[in-house]
This record gives structure tokens, C-alpha cells and sequence, in this order.
């Protein structure tokens, strides 16, 4: 056995049920790494299980439903500490010598909070409201405010106007996702939805194409360390900007898009060369301190003339309440907290797997932090990094957030399986590619109305569950943990939280 | 009945419904607590003994520009202890026992004492602080620090008389028939757990303000996280101390009116405000940007007492009954209509309050004052700390 050796064993078998299947090669076409073959002669799929993913695109697809991925069935070695998938990554740096890479949210498991958070309803001494006869305001407002609000009473006007706000119809946006790491038909899915919605969608850190700039008054343009697409136009066509330090998938890393994803569309609006690795650098090396972080934000404030509310995202660490109180004070008007179980396009595996912290701990401990500094009601907070579903995002708003951002829920609306495999750039269904073979399989519109068919979904059941609790507006959920219990967590966790042990 | 095994107000969330009722004379003529009693009497089921209480303004005319703390003592040390703290950083004119009748209904009483006092002009000026903020800080230390004390009312020229029984009862209690005030707000208490603590009735004060609430808010924790950022301990965890804390914050502190704080409180609906013409709109829309957390949800009817007069409100939903009747220049409220006409048979715009409208209703002299008033909202902060130098306020000294 020499180094180049592969003794890393297949992750799944795909197995097709002879006897539904009618030979129709759907599962060929659909799969891009060449799982599936047609043999001639005599006529057969045959099947490479080496390659597959488990993107569970041709298993969707198989009209006769002859095709199920299962695990590699090969027996483990009955050792705890030297698991499959333990020692297949040192097979794996064996051969290679490389950092393992690997994309998405971490499956590794780790407490979801979220689990632990139980909701409250109204009985007998407060009613609970039906959001079928009553108005049930999901409205929230982004941006930074004052602490006291100057009018003039009879006039009834502001006399000092507010900083530039951004209006969510519904406390859910997009997160960033750039083009490079995603098609651009993702984007415009995305694009559309937040349109339609009346929230944000949030291009990421690969500039802004143009196709999307008729959507731009619905827009996050990012700004992160590789300053990748940014201009001065880039900054004033978009409705709002967001510096990123972090994300909660890589936290001290930069982002990392490989060459094979960068086509000349990717290349103009990037602005970097074609075919290139675009490797944004871990820190933005013009901020080495709280004090810089104010010069970036005064400079994008400076030009876009104080017209557009400036985000700033941190990945949840340990020192995550520090440094975002840190951050409401120099200026940022909206502080976005990304956990570590959210998405990336490419993270290396041991970073995505082990550095960061849960959102829910670090979303609590930065909504105390800034209200015992007096200051929590003068900055927004969205949190970010595995949103699941609709009572997270109350949980998360019962916590202390303003507004949540999805990712990949998004995705997940428009047909991602959640194979982590994207940083091969041959997603199957068309997100995490720019195969152009591939990215045709996404339709805009047909993935827009996907994903808002989702988030009115939540948005619904988001109005029911405040009504259950007697809460016609969602400013009054917005750090009320007096609606949360936690079940099966110690005293620290609850402490942190700040929520009662349910039965308390 | 001894100190209790069950929780008290402060330590554990204690819901509750409630009767509550105002009369008012805008003239600002003074009348006797004969009818406030009556009409809080007639509500007796809307309670049940657990708690009842009167505020009442322009009690104490002789002492009108001093402090008039009442105070609720559990022990003698709690007494010695609350003395010996205020005579630290207040000059007292006068203090004396609250004078009270033996009731049969009435178990178990604390010591109920009275101090009309001016901050120690020094500790004043050093505290950096203006008066009523100074004073503020104090109440939050007897009340949060000193075990077995609890400063029932804390305002000038008013004070509020409150104990565990039926509001008749304990209206009988402190002979509230002997006083006279300009304003009356009174509260009986149907609270879901059984605290049996005398601090924990209500009305709620802080300084002039005095708040009677019949309801439960939804939204009490984001509230209490919003007032808490400023200053303002939540100690008692009740809808009606943190209702009081966001008048306080947004009408003394943010300089804003009564109506605009209460306005902001039950703040149009989004759906309204989309109605609205532009400029209207930007404006409603600015309050409820910079104030979405003193929103207040849920089903409540208050009535605020101050200085200025009574401020009624109901939630934007109207989830709970409150009533308002005039005759002449008196202003009857009430959780039932009877309890308005049991006490002025031929009462005239007999209505209800409207969800998320303020029903304000000023002193004379204090509507002609404010008609002269810029329109501008100046917070406390801006304003120059104004300190009164000599022993007693100035008032006082030349009297
Ligand atoms: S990679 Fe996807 S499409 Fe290909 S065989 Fe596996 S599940 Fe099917
Ligand atoms: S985006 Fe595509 S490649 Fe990435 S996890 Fe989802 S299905 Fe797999």
C-alpha cells in the first residue's frame, strides 16, 4: 500500500430495487457523479457507490421509486474512540496530506437549545387572541435608534429623524449567501422571495450581478474580508450593508471559493480572474481592533451618505457578549450573531466542527449583556445558524433577537438534501454549482415561490403560537423569556438563557 | 397570620383580576373618600379580600412641596432600620404613626408610619442626581434592601392607603373618609395565589405616579427588560409596577406627555398606520421603532393618578371593561357602570374607554399651564440640575 492508496471505504450504497426499475436512465441523467451508467449490452445501470453523496436527487426523481441510499454496510470495529468516520478522515490526511474539507452546518451532535426552550399559552386569566380575527403584527423595524425619541407633540412629527431603518414584513430574512458558493439562480430565487415577502435577501461576500440589482432595494450587500466585488456603486445600489467578521460555520477563517466554481460570470462579479481560488483572508486586515471596526463602518456610512443601516456579523464565540456590545458602540446598527451549527459553502471540517458556540447561549448572553449596558433597545440583533423551523425563530426572538436569518432552510426549500457536499460544486440540484447543466435544473421562479411558500408557512404558525400566548405584536415577544421554560438543562444553562426550569 | 410559606409578591409572578375606580374634581376642589369607597364597595365581587387600596391627591396641603413617604413596616428593626437610612439623606418636618381603625375583617396590620421629608441638600448635590430621581433610588433601596419595609407611596401632597381585605375594609382601616383629596383611585384585587402581603396591594406608586390595573399583560417580560436597562428594579414582578416604571421613564424621564407615553403603550396598529397619510404614518411609525418595547400587550384597563390629574387606558383590543361619566367639572371611572352610578345617580356621558385611545383628564390650572408649554419633548438629563440650597425647599422656608 503506498500513500496514494485509497483505503477510505464508500459512505453509502446505492441500492436500485431490480424489479420496479424500467431501465428509464431517469437516476443517469440526474446524477452529476456519475453514480448511475448505462451499459449497452446487455442493457443495464450499473452503479458506483464510491461516488454518491447522498444528495437523493435521483431517488426523488425515479419515477418508479426503485432507488433508496443507505449506509455503507460494512460493520464497525465495536470501538467508541475509533468510529467509521474517525478513522476514514485519517485515511483520508494519510493519502492526502490535506486540511479536510466539508460544507453545511456541522452534524456533529452537539445540544440544540432550541430542544430545551418550551413555549407558553394563555389559560383562563388572560386570553389567548386568534390570529384569524385579530391583527397579529410580525412587523419589525431594523437599524439603529435613539434612546429618547424628540417630537413635537402637536405637530405630531419627529423633530430629529430616526437612522435609516429597514421594515421586515416578516422577522425572517436570508442569509448571506455569495454567488460563487451558490448559483446565481439561487440567488434570484432568494432575490425574489425576499421581494415578494417584504424582507431581505443578502448576496454574500461575491459582489452583486446585475440580474439582481432590480431586487437590490431588498438586499444585504456583504463586505468581508476579501472586499470581493466592492465599489462604491456595489455599496449604494444595495438597501442595506453588512460587514462580516465571522461565520458561525469557520469562525477566525476567511471564505474559501475554489477555482473550479469561479466561471467568467463569477469572475466579472467578483471582480478577481477567472479559475482562481478566491481565499478572503481570515481577519480584515485593515481591522485589527474595536476602534478599526468604527473606521470601516463610518467609511461604507460615509458612502452611501448615511442612507443605509450597516450591519455587522460576528460568529457566536466565547467572547461574543463582550464583543458585541463592543460593536453596538462603535456604530453598527444591526448585530448579527451567526452559531456554530450554521451553513457554509466549504468550511474545513475540524473548524466547522469545533469552534464556535450554540447561537441560542450566545444570542442570550448578547441581549443581557447589551441591556445591562442600557443599550439594547438602540441596536437591533438578528440571529442566525440553524433556524429550523418556526417556533426556533420565536424562541430565538423570545431570547432577545429582533429578526432571525435562514440559510439553509432556504436551501432546504429548494430541493437541498443536505449532502455537504458543496464545496465539489456539483450540487444536483442545482444550488451549490455553476455547472451550467446543473444550475438549469434550478428555476428562479419555481424556488422563490418554494421558499415563500415556506416562510408564509412559518409566519403563520409564528401568528398562532403569539396568540396562544396573548401577544398580538411581535415587540412584545422580542425578549420575553418569560415565555420560554427550559426542560432538561442544569442550572448554568438556565442561567445564561435566563429562563425558568419548567413547572417554576 | 405568620411570615408565610407561600411566595410573596416579587418572589413569584402572581396574576390576578381586579376592580379599579377614579373620581376626580378638575376644578381641583377637595372631597372626602365617602364616595371612592362606595363605588370600589359595589365591585366587591371583582375581589375577593386579598388585597384593596386608595391613592389619593391633595391630601396634605401643609406639607405640599415635601416628600410624603408611607411606610409599611413588618418589625421594629425594619422601622429602625428605614429610619436611620432616611435621616441619612433626608430632613424630616414631621413623621408620625398613620392613624388607623381597628377592623374585624383587618388581621394582622403592619406598622404603617408617615414622613414628610426634602432630600438632605448636600447628599443631594453630591448624588449628581436630580430630586426625584434621588428620591427614586432611595424607594428602590428601602424597598429592595431594608427586609420587613416597604414604602407604600413616595410622591408629594399625595399618598396611597392599601393592605390585604376588601378595599371597603381597608378603606374603613385607614378612616380614608378623614381625608380630603382632589383625586381618588381606588383597587380591589382578585389575585390568583394568596400572598397575604401588605406591600403587594395595590395601587403601585413611584413618586406622584399611583397605577390601578385590572388585567394580565402578555408582553410583561419584554417591558420589565425594557424599563430594567434604566434603573428600574422590577422587585415586585407585577403588570402594575412595570406599567408604572414605563410612565415614569417615558413622561418624567423622556419628557413626553402622559398621553403620548400612554399612546406609545397602546400604540396604533400597523394596519393603521398604513392608513394613515404620509407624514402621520413616518411619525407613528418613529414612536413604535424607538419605543416597540414599552408596548404593552395583553388585556389591561389603568388608571393613573399624578399630579396632573387621571389618565385611563385600555388595551388596544379592549380586552377588559372600563367605564368614565362626568358631572360638572367631576370625573367618575370604574371597571362597571353601576359602580359610576352608585355614587352620581344622574352621571352624564355615561361610556366606555376606547382600546388604545388615553382618556386624560388634567386639573384646571394644570391644562392652562400646559396649553403654554412648548410642544418639543425635552428629556430630564437635558435639563440643568436646578438643587434647592437651603435647609427646607424654598416655599417652606418663606411660609
Ligand atoms: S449522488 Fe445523489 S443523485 Fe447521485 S446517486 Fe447519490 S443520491 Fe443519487
Ligand atoms: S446545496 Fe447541494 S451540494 Fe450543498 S448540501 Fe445541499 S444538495 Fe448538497
Amino acid at each position: 500500500m503506498d500513500a496514494t492508496t485509497n483505503c477510505v471505504l464508500p459512505r453509502y450504497r446505492v441500492v436500485r430495487d431490480e424489479a420496479a426499475c424500467t431501465g428509464c436512465a431517469q437516476c443517469v441523467r440526474s446524477c452529476a457523479n456519475g453514480v448511475h451508467r448505462l451499459r449497452k449490452d446487455p442493457d443495464r445501470i450499473v452503479i458506483n457507490s464510491r461516488a454518491c453523496v447522498n444528495c437523493q436527487r435521483c431517488v426523488v426523481f425515479c419515477p418508479e421509486l426503485a432507488l433508496t441510499i443507505r449506509p455503507w454496510p460494512q460493520v464497525g470495529t465495536g470501538s467508541s474512540t475509533w468510529t467509521a468516520e474517525a478513522m476514514a478522515d485519517i485515511a483520508k490526511q494519510a493519502q492526502t496530506g490535506a486540511v479536510l474539507l466539508s460544507s453545511m452546518g456541522t452534524p456533529a451532535p452537539y445540544p440544540i437549545y432550541w430542544d430545551h426552550l418550551l413555549l407558553n399559552a394563555s389559560q383562563v386569566t388572560n386570553p389567548s387572541i386568534d390570529p384569524l380575527r385579530e391583527p397579529m403584527e410580525t412587523r419589525v423595524f431594523l437599524g439603529s435608534r435613539p434612546e429618547i425619541l424628540k417630537i413635537n407633540e402637536r405637530e405630531r412629527r419627529v423633530v430629529e429623524p430616526l437612522p435609516p431603518q429597514l421594515k421586515l414584513d416578516v422577522p425572517i430574512m436570508f442569509s448571506a449567501m455569495s454567488f460563487g458558493s451558490i448559483s446565481l439562480n439561487a440567488q434570484k430565487a432568494l432575490a425574489l422571495a425576499a421581494t415578494e415577502l417584504g424582507t431581505f435577501f443578502n448576496v454574500g461576500e461575491g459582489g452583486m450581478h446585475c440580474d439582481l440589482e432590480p431586487f437590490a432595494d431588498h438586499a444585504f450587500a456583504q463586505v468581508a474580508s476579501g472586499r470581493f466585488g466592492v465599489d462604491a456603486h456595489y455599496l449604494n445600489t444595495a438597501a442595506a450593508i453588512e460587514i462580516k467578521i465571522g461565520q458561525g460555520a469557520k469562525p477566525g477563517i476567511g471564505g474559501h471559493l475554489p477555482g473550479e466554481k469561479i466561471n467568467s460570470e463569477v469572475s466579472r462579479t467578483r471582480m478577481i480572474p477567472e479559475g482562481s481560488d478566491a481565499i478572503s483572508p481570515a481577519p480584515h486586515h485593515d481591522i485589527y481592533s474595536i476602534e478599526d471596526l468604527r473606521q470601516l463602518i463610518f467609511s461604507i456610512k460615509e458612502a452611501t451618505g448615511y442612507r443605509k443601516p450597516v450591519a455587522v456579523k460576528i460568529a457566536a464565540v466565547h467572547n461574543a457578549a463582550a464583543i458585541a456590545s463592543g460593536m453596538a458602540r462603535t456604530g453598527a446598527d444591526i448585530i448579527v450573531v451567526d452559531g456554530f451549527r450554521g451553513g457554509t459553502g466549504a468550511a474545513p471540517k475540524r473548524i466547522r466542527d469545533a469552534v464556535g458556540i450554540p447561537v441560542e447561549l450566545a444570542l442570550a448572553a448578547i441581549d443581557q449583556r447589551l441591556r445591562d449596558e442600557g443599550i439594547r433597545s438602540m441596536v437591533s440583533l438578528v440571529a442566525s445558524g440553524s433556524i429550523r423551523n418556526s417556533a426556533d425563530v420565536v424562541r430565538a426572538i423570545a431570547l432577545g433577537a429582533d429578526a432571525c436569518s435562514i440559510g439553509s432552510a432556504a436551501l432546504i426549500a429548494m430541493g437541498c438534501h443536505q449532502c455537504r457536499d458543496c464545496s465539489s460544486g456539483r450540487c444536483n440540484w442545482g444550488i451549490a454549482t455553476q455547472r451550467a447543466a446543473l444550475t438549469a435544473r434550478l428555476r428562479p421562479e419555481e424556488a422563490a415561490e418554494r421558499v415563500v411558500n415556506l416562510v408564509r408557512a412559518w409566519t403563520a404558525e409564528i401568528q398562532e403560537m403569539m396568540g396562544g400566548m396573548g401577544i398580538n405584536a411581535v415587540d412584545s415577544l422580542r425578549g420575553n423569556r418569560l415565555m420560554l421554560r427550559g426542560v432538561g438543562l442544569n442550572e448554568k444553562e438556565l442561567d445564561i438563557l435566563g429562563v425558568k426550569y419548567a413547572g417554576e | 397570620m405568620t411570615r408565610r410559606n407561600i411566595p410573596r409578591e416579587g418572589e413569584v409572578r402572581i396574576p390576578s383580576g381586579c376592580a379599579i375606580a377614579g373620581i376626580m374634581d378638575r376644578s381641583g376642589a377637595r372631597h372626602d373618600g365617602g364616595d371612592i369607597l362606595r363605588s370600589i364597595a359595589l365591585m366587591h365581587d371583582r375581589s375577593n379580600g386579598l388585597g384593596g387600596g386608595f391613592a389619593a391627591y391633595g391630601i396634605y396641603p401643609d406639607y405640599a412641596d415635601l416628600y410624603a413617604f408611607h411606610i409599611m413596616y413588618e418589625s421594629r428593626e425594619a422601622r429602625a432600620a428605614a429610619e436611620a437610612y432616611l435621616e441619612h439623606f433626608y430632613l424630616c418636618e414631621k413623621q408620625e404613626r398613620i392613624p388607623t381603625e381597628e377592623h374585624p375583617a383587618i388581621k394582622n396590620p403592619p406598622d404603617i408610619w408617615r414622613y414628610f421629608m426634602a432630600p438632605h441638600p448636600m447628599r443631594l448635590a453630591a448624588s449628581g442626581l436630580d430630586e426625584a430621581e434621588y428620591t427614586m433610588q432611595h424607594v428602590f433601596h428601602i424597598n429592595g434592601k431594608i427586609e420587613g419595609a416597604f414604602v407604600a407611596s413616595s410622591g408629594k401632597d399625595m399618598g396611597v392607603f392599601k393592605g390585604v381585605g376588601y378595599p371597603e375594609d381597608i378603606g374603613a382601616f385607614y378612616r380614608i373618609g378623614d381625608y380630603r383629596a382632589w383625586a381618588w383611585t381606588a383597587h380591589g384585587r382578585f389575585p390568583t395565589n394568596t400572598p397575604g402581603w401588605w406591600g403587594g396591594a395595590h395601587p403601585f406608586t413611584l413618586l406622584n405616579w399611583s397605577v390601578v390595573h385590572n388585567g394580565e399583560i402578555s408582553s410583561y417580560d419584554a417591558n420589565r427588560r425594557y424599563v430594567e436597562q434604566f434603573g428600574y428594579d422590577c422587585e415586585l414582578q407585577t403588570d402594575t409596577e412595570v406599567i408604572t416604571y414605563l410612565f415614569d421613564l417615558l413622561a418624567r424621564r423622556h419628557g413626553l406627555s402622559q398621553q403620548m407615553a400612554a399612546h406609545i403603550m397602546a400604540a396604533p396598529s400597523w394596519r393603521e398606520i398604513d392608513a394613515m397619510e404620509p407624514d402621520r404614518a413616518a411619525f407613528e411609525t418613529a414612536l413604535r421603532t424607538v419605543y416597540a418595547s414599552a408596548l404593552v400587550n395583553g388585556p389591561f384597563s389603568i388608571i393613573v393618578g399624578s399630579e396632573e390629574g387621571l389618565l385611563a387606558l385600555n388595551d388596544r383590543l379592549k380586552l377588559r371593561a372600563l367605564m368614565v361619566a362626568e358631572k360638572g367639572p367631576m370625573v367618575y371611572l370604574a371597571s362597571e357602570q353601576a359602580a359610576i352610578q352608585v355614587v352620581c345617580p344622574d352621571a352624564e356621558n355615561v361610556r366606555s374607554i376606547e382600546g388604545g385611545v388615553p382618556f386624560v383628564v388634567q386639573r384646571d390650572d394644570v391644562a392652562a399651564a400646559k396649553a403654554g408649554e412648548a410642544a418639543e419633548n425635552r428629556a430630564v438629563r437635558d435639563w440643568p440640575l436646578e438643587h434647592e440650597v437651603g435647609v427646607l425647599p424654598r416655599k417652606r422656608r418663606e411660609a
